[in-house]
């Protein structure tokens, strides 16, 4: 099994711990991923708004790179760049007008994309590729006793929803249940973390952010287990705004991939757990050992 | 108590708005809207806007340009494709937004600062430039052309980002930048946008 | 091959059909060419030769002009074939001496070039002349119509048709595939606009049914085979096994209360799984016939549906001298023979699976229309009284119109009943619990007789209509009122903002779909069915009830959604075009017959061939034979015979190679 490997700006950025943790697991499934040669920036949502042919360029040059590299299928853990991408797949299948246009301007730069490099999402190659079984087989540390509540975010299942449900996912659910830990019922797991709007629209944002964690925390769970850079990064980073307006909710965000390293037994330095801001203290019993106690101590609301 | 007249006349509407937007493809199925407002009903932004977007849809069938572009709607979408998933006629919101994005930037209708067309406008040019984004530059140059006072409110979110590790000002780029604005160049010579 | 013995005499029609074929094709070009071509005598352009004084010239210019020969070039033989076979009979001439051209759905309705497209008239008009010339005089065959009719479906619309015509004398064959009449409107527990009780008007219909003279009910039976042609079909009915002797059962249900199992354990069909019943069952109360039946499937009697006689039988038992019970029962086989077959299969209630986002299975407290309407029911399983699943009363309740209808992604269309009957169950659940009622639409579709006034009648009693259609139903609370109940956020789009209405009860008012074996029956009756999978009536406006099969007829939801009130309509409407095939007692059939020439070698290649049995073999000639009266002129025979001698009347090898050869011909 060997990919293709996007990992966007975002990985290299804020979302570095989601690579750090992502690159060990891999491995250790025995996944091989190539890091596509000289990928450039996707376009993410920003370039959609200001001229759709120069994003489509963009996504495709990606594309015709990865048609390049000989590899069959690429792999995009960015939740953004893996709606991006396929974004474009479809819209140069639909409309053949545009990709002409496109196709004129990779040819600028010597490059073709013939339409067809499937973009796929790790969840998606974890669960139909390696499968639940070869998973729960690596773990060392089941998470026993640990609550969680898992975030798809939007961008994964709309709108190519094509290795999970749109309305109810349930691919991290089972990952998560392989891995030994608890999924609490979250009826907010489609439900949009606010994006870029935390930043540019406080007002807005951070009450979508703090909406998220609070019903976390009614629910249960120890922790939210996100796909995307970005939900990481608003569910983690704006914990004083949430508090100083709302009252605090201190419930940690983690990537998925980071629990799968820990429920492996990799090196904790690997996963890139002392990236966030609220640190995700539970830890799994060793090998043998009883599961801790439940770490959620429900924070009193003040709103 | 200030008393507002608010009766649209034709000379309100431009003609010809709604159905060039409606001839970008992905956009046709807007003729078919019947206002159910389920798009607005799922939409977690709606109760922010000033028009909720099945408003925005009505307005820019009927050719409400002024009232579109200067609506808040269009900035405060988060493409979340709730609508788009929902919408019973298969109508492509968010992809409809993002074009009345492109043209409110296009004719520059926000106001001075507005941190989101701000936010594209820096974007866009750090990926013609390098290829790639920097997050923290972005941010930075984001933040120096809109509020400086937000800009320090954030000091704490600062510091915690040198605290993870995540505070790196070092340039991402790719290798052939030039293949970028060769390839942006290309689209140009043919007028960028549309069939 | 036939010489031609007299002179020929065409006169040949154009007709302009108002602007419908003139706009296209220069008609009077068209006459003026077909003028010059040998064999026709007279040649004329009419603006519309299907009215009276268009018909009446044929009639005359075949006197004055001692025509024998008619071609007409206007619309589809379909429409006015007959018109014009009747103007030029009524002319004194046999009317197969008639041809008629298509230049309207073949020609001017498809092109968009008008040189063209009267160059194309001119050719077909041009193949007429030359075939028209090889016609031969023939006689309308008739056919006799067998009296007995079979109505397939027993809800309202079948019971109605099967009512009319029995009531008008004629013997009536009425198939239901559950194992009682009544179909949906059974279920319901009132109408609208009036808010009759549905088993109140229901239940006597039901009864008559059951004891007319003229009608043979076969309740959990259905339709496994149809052969034969308008005026004779042969049907095969399969009665399935109830276990229970039909003429032995009183209805007394001794059986029921004495059945191994004390309390009843399986999910009640008729009460759309809300209730439960024992193995052995009645449907419901009043069911007709008031015949118990027994489920072989969870029978302890039975293993996965085949009879093990491992049970007690204490129904047995109690059944005592009756000895109604028999376990040895197996699906029988029934042919019967009608002459005209009515199918009134009803619809099925769109599935809410299909829309997960509202919650139906993952909260409680969703419910279909068709559940809600048995909560409410009298006779339902909790007695009327509105006791949720989870043990609640409820204090608001919301009713989300449009589930599955008018949505791309689902069906396309609008069932046309929903906004009506969820302001029905808005009044009767307000009614029955004192509930806040909140309706969410897109649009009141209210247009019946006394519709939109019952719509005031529910602004009245202050039932909420927000109109807003519904993207989500949650338990995600955002306020401490919205606590432990389901939360209905949607715009309301008259207001202008978008709002969260907590609620105790959710009602899902489903669309109305096609059956899921509707494919399978239409197949089964020959039918045709529209793009969404209702069975097709032959005109949208004209022929609501006929189908594009003669003799074969639909009534009620099976053709599209509609009310009681329209389903009843339909119902006779059907009715009386049995009727007519009926009491006229003869059918008119093309005289398109195969017959066998007399260079016929014997070699019997035709015989299993023909798929209406009508060509046997003679020993004494040593040559195949053909029965007029059962061939359809389905032409098998005659083109499958090696060495071409059957010939088929309306289409012989001349007629057909000149067709050809005046299409192709030069001038």
């Amino acid at each position: 099994m060997k990919y293709s490997y996007f990992p966007g700006c975002s990985l290299r950025g804020l979302g570095r711990a989601y690579e750090e943790s992502l690159l060990p697991v891999m491995q250790h499934l025995g996944v091989e991923l190539q890091e596509l040669d000289d990928w450039n920036c996707c376009g993410a949502t920003a370039y959609m708004a200001v001229d759709e042919a120069k994003a489509c360029v963009l996504a495709a040059r990606n594309l015709a790179l990865a048609e390049r590299s000989g590899l069959h299928q690429v792999m995009a853990p960015c939740a953004a760049c893996y709606l991006v991408l396929n974004k474009t797949k479809h819209y140069l299948q639909d409309y053949p007008a545009m990709k002409a246009k496109i196709d004129r301007a990779l040819a600028a730069v010597d490059l073709t994309y013939s339409g067809n490099m499937p973009v796929r999402h790790p969840l998606d190659i974890l669960l139909n590729d390696v499968g639940l079984e070869a998973i729960k087989r690596r773990v060392q540390r089941p998470l026993k006793g640990l609550k969680v509540a898992p975030y798809y975010g939007c961008q994964i299942v709309r709108p190519y929803s094509t290795f999970d449900d749109q309305n109810n996912p349930t691919s991290m659910d089972r990952l998560i249940e392989a891995l030994g830990a608890t999924v609490v019922r979250y009826p907010l797991k489609t439900k949009c973390c606010g994006g870029s709007l935390t930043g540019t629209v406080p007002r807005a944002g951070i009450r979508m952010v703090y909406i998220l964690l609070d019903e976390a925390r009614k629910r249960g769970a120890d922790c939210l287990a996100t796909v995307c850079p970005l939900c990481q990064f608003n569910l983690d980073a704006y914990h004083a705004d949430v508090k100083s307006t709302y009252g605090g909710v201190a419930l940690p965000t983690v990537y998925f991939t980071q629990l799968m390293g820990l429920a492996f037994g990799l090196p904790e330095s690997q996963l890139g757990l002392n990236r966030a801001a609220v640190r995700f203290k539970w830890r799994p019993a060793p090998a043998g050992a009883p599961p801790p106690p439940s770490a959620a101590t429900p924070a009193p609301v003040t709103a | 108590m200030k008393i507002h007249r608010t009766i649209k006349y034709e000379s309100d509407c431009v003609r010809g708005f709604g159905r060039e937007l409606m001839s970008v493809p992905g956009c046709e199925q807007l003729e078919r809207c019947i206002q159910c407002g389920t798009c607005s009903g799922v939409c977690p932004l709606s109760i922010y806007m000033d028009y909720t977007p099945r408003q925005v849809m009505a307005l820019t069938r009927a050719d409400f340009k002024r009232e579109v572009l200067h609506s808040h709607t269009i900035w405060l979408c988060a493409s979340c494709y709730a609508c788009t998933v929902e919408c019973p006629q298969e109508i492509r919101i968010t992809d409809i937004m993002y074009e009345l994005k492109q043209r409110a930037i296009l004719e520059r209708v926000y106001p001075r600062g507005f941190p989101i067309p701000v936010l594209a406008r820096e974007f866009t040019a750090m990926v013609r430039k390098h290829g790639r984004i920097t997050e923290m530059v972005l941010v930075i140059r984001l933040f120096l052309q809109t509020s400086w006072l937000a800009a320090l409110g954030n000091w704490r979110l600062g510091l915690d980002l040198m605290r993870t590790g995540r505070f790196s000002l070092i340039t991402e780029r790719i290798k052939r930048r030039h293949e970028i604005a060769r390839m942006f160049d290309a689209l140009d010579g043919t007028k960028g946008k549309g069939p | 091959m036939v010489s031609l013995k007299q002179e020929i005499r065409i006169g040949f029609y154009v007709c302009h059909c108002g602007h419908n074929i003139a706009s296209m094709v220069d008609c009077p070009e068209v006459a003026s060419y077909v003028g010059k071509l040998p064999g026709v005598v007279l040649s004329r352009d009419y603006k519309y030769m299907c009215s009276d004084p268009g018909q009446e010239l044929i009639q005359k210019d075949i006197k004055e002009f001692e025509l024998n020969r008619v071609v007409v070039a206007s619309c589809s033989p379909l429409l006015h074939e007959h018109t014009f076979r009747t103007a030029t009979a009524a002319g004194g001439l046999n009317p197969f001496f008639f041809h008629m051209v298509n230049i309207r759905e073949h020609d001017s309705w498809v092109h968009t070039d008008r040189a063209e497209a009267t160059a194309k008239a001119k050719a077909l008009a041009r193949a007429a002349i030359r075939r028209v010339a090889h016609h031969k005089a023939l006689e309308v065959k008739k056919v006799p119509v067998h009296p007995d009719v079979l109505v397939v479906g027993a809800g309202i619309a079948g019971i109605h048709a099967a009512l009319t015509l029995a009531n008008a004398g004629k013997k009536v064959f009425l198939i239901e595939r559950e194992p009682t009449i009544g179909g949906h409107m059974a279920k319901f527990d009132k109408t609208f606009p009036t808010l009759d009780c549905a088993a109140c008007i229901l239940t006597p219909k039901m009864s008559e049914v059951g004891t007319h003279e003229n009608i043979t009910l076969w309740s959990h039976s259905d339709v496994v085979k149809m052969d034969g042609y308008v005026g004779n079909y042969t049907v095969t009915v399969r009665r399935r096994p109830r276990y229970i002797n039909e003429e032995l059962c009183t209805g007394c249900q001794e059986c029921i209360s004495n059945c191994i199992y004390k309390e009843p354990k399986f999910a009640d069909h008729f009460n759309e799984g809300l209730g439960k019943r024992k193995p052995v069952y009645i449907p419901f109360p009043q069911a007709t016939p008031q015949i118990v039946l027994i489920d072989p499937e969870v029978c302890l009697n039975f293993k996965r549906g085949v009879l093990t006689d491992k049970c007690k039988k204490t129904c047995v038992e109690a059944c005592g001298d009756r000895k109604a019970i028999d376990f040895t029962q197996h699906e029988e086989f029934k042919e019967i023979k009608v002459g005209s077959i009515i199918v009134a299969t009803g619809f099925k209630a769109f599935d809410v699976k299909r829309v997960p986002q509202y919650g139906y299975g993952a909260y409680p407290n969703v419910y279909t229309a068709l559940e809600a309407e048995r909560l409410v029911n009298a006779s339902g399983p909790t007695g009327g009284e509105v006791v949720l699943r989870d043990g609640r009363r409820p204090q608001a309740i919301g009713i989300i119109h449009c589930v599955g209808s008018r949505d791309k992604k689902t069906n396309r269309w609008c069932s046309r009943v929903c906004c009506m009957y969820s302001m029905k169950l808005a009044h009767l659940l307000k009614e029955h619990t004192g509930a806040e009622l909140y309706n969410f639409y897109i649009d009141i579709r209210a247009p019946g007789k006394g519709y939109e006034e019952f719509y005031d009648k529910l602004n009245e009693e202050g039932v909420h209509f927000i109109r807003g259609r519904v993207g989500e139903v949650t338990d995600w609370a955002m306020a401490p009122e919205e606590d432990g109940k389901l939360v209905i956020r949607v715009e309301d789009t008259l207001a202008g903002f978008v709002r969260r209405i907590p609620v105790d009860m959710v009602v899902l008012a489903t669309g109305l779909e096609p059956q899921a074996d509707s494919q399978a029956v239409r197949r089964l009756f020959n039918m045709s069915c529209g793009t969404e999978g209702f069975f097709l009536e032959r005109h949208p406006k004209l022929a609501p009830v006929n189908t594009f099969t003669d003799g074969i007829f639909i009534a009620g939801c099976c053709q599209g959604p509609r009310d009681i009130p329209d389903t009843v309509a339909q119902a006779g409407a059907a009715a009386a075009e049995s009727m007519v095939l009926i009491d006229r007692g003869y059918v008119e059939q093309e005289p398109n017959t195969a017959y066998i020439l007399p260079d016929c070698s014997g070699c019997k290649s035709c015989l299993p061939l023909c798929p209406y049995t009508a060509i046997t073999f003679d020993d004494a000639t040593k040559k195949a034979v053909i029965n007029e009266a059962l061939c359809k002129g389905c032409g098998t025979c005659v083109g499958s015979c090696p060495s071409g001698s059957i010939g088929q009347n309306l289409f012989e090898d001349e007629e057909v190679f000149s067709e050809i050869q005046g299409v192709l011909a030069h001038d």
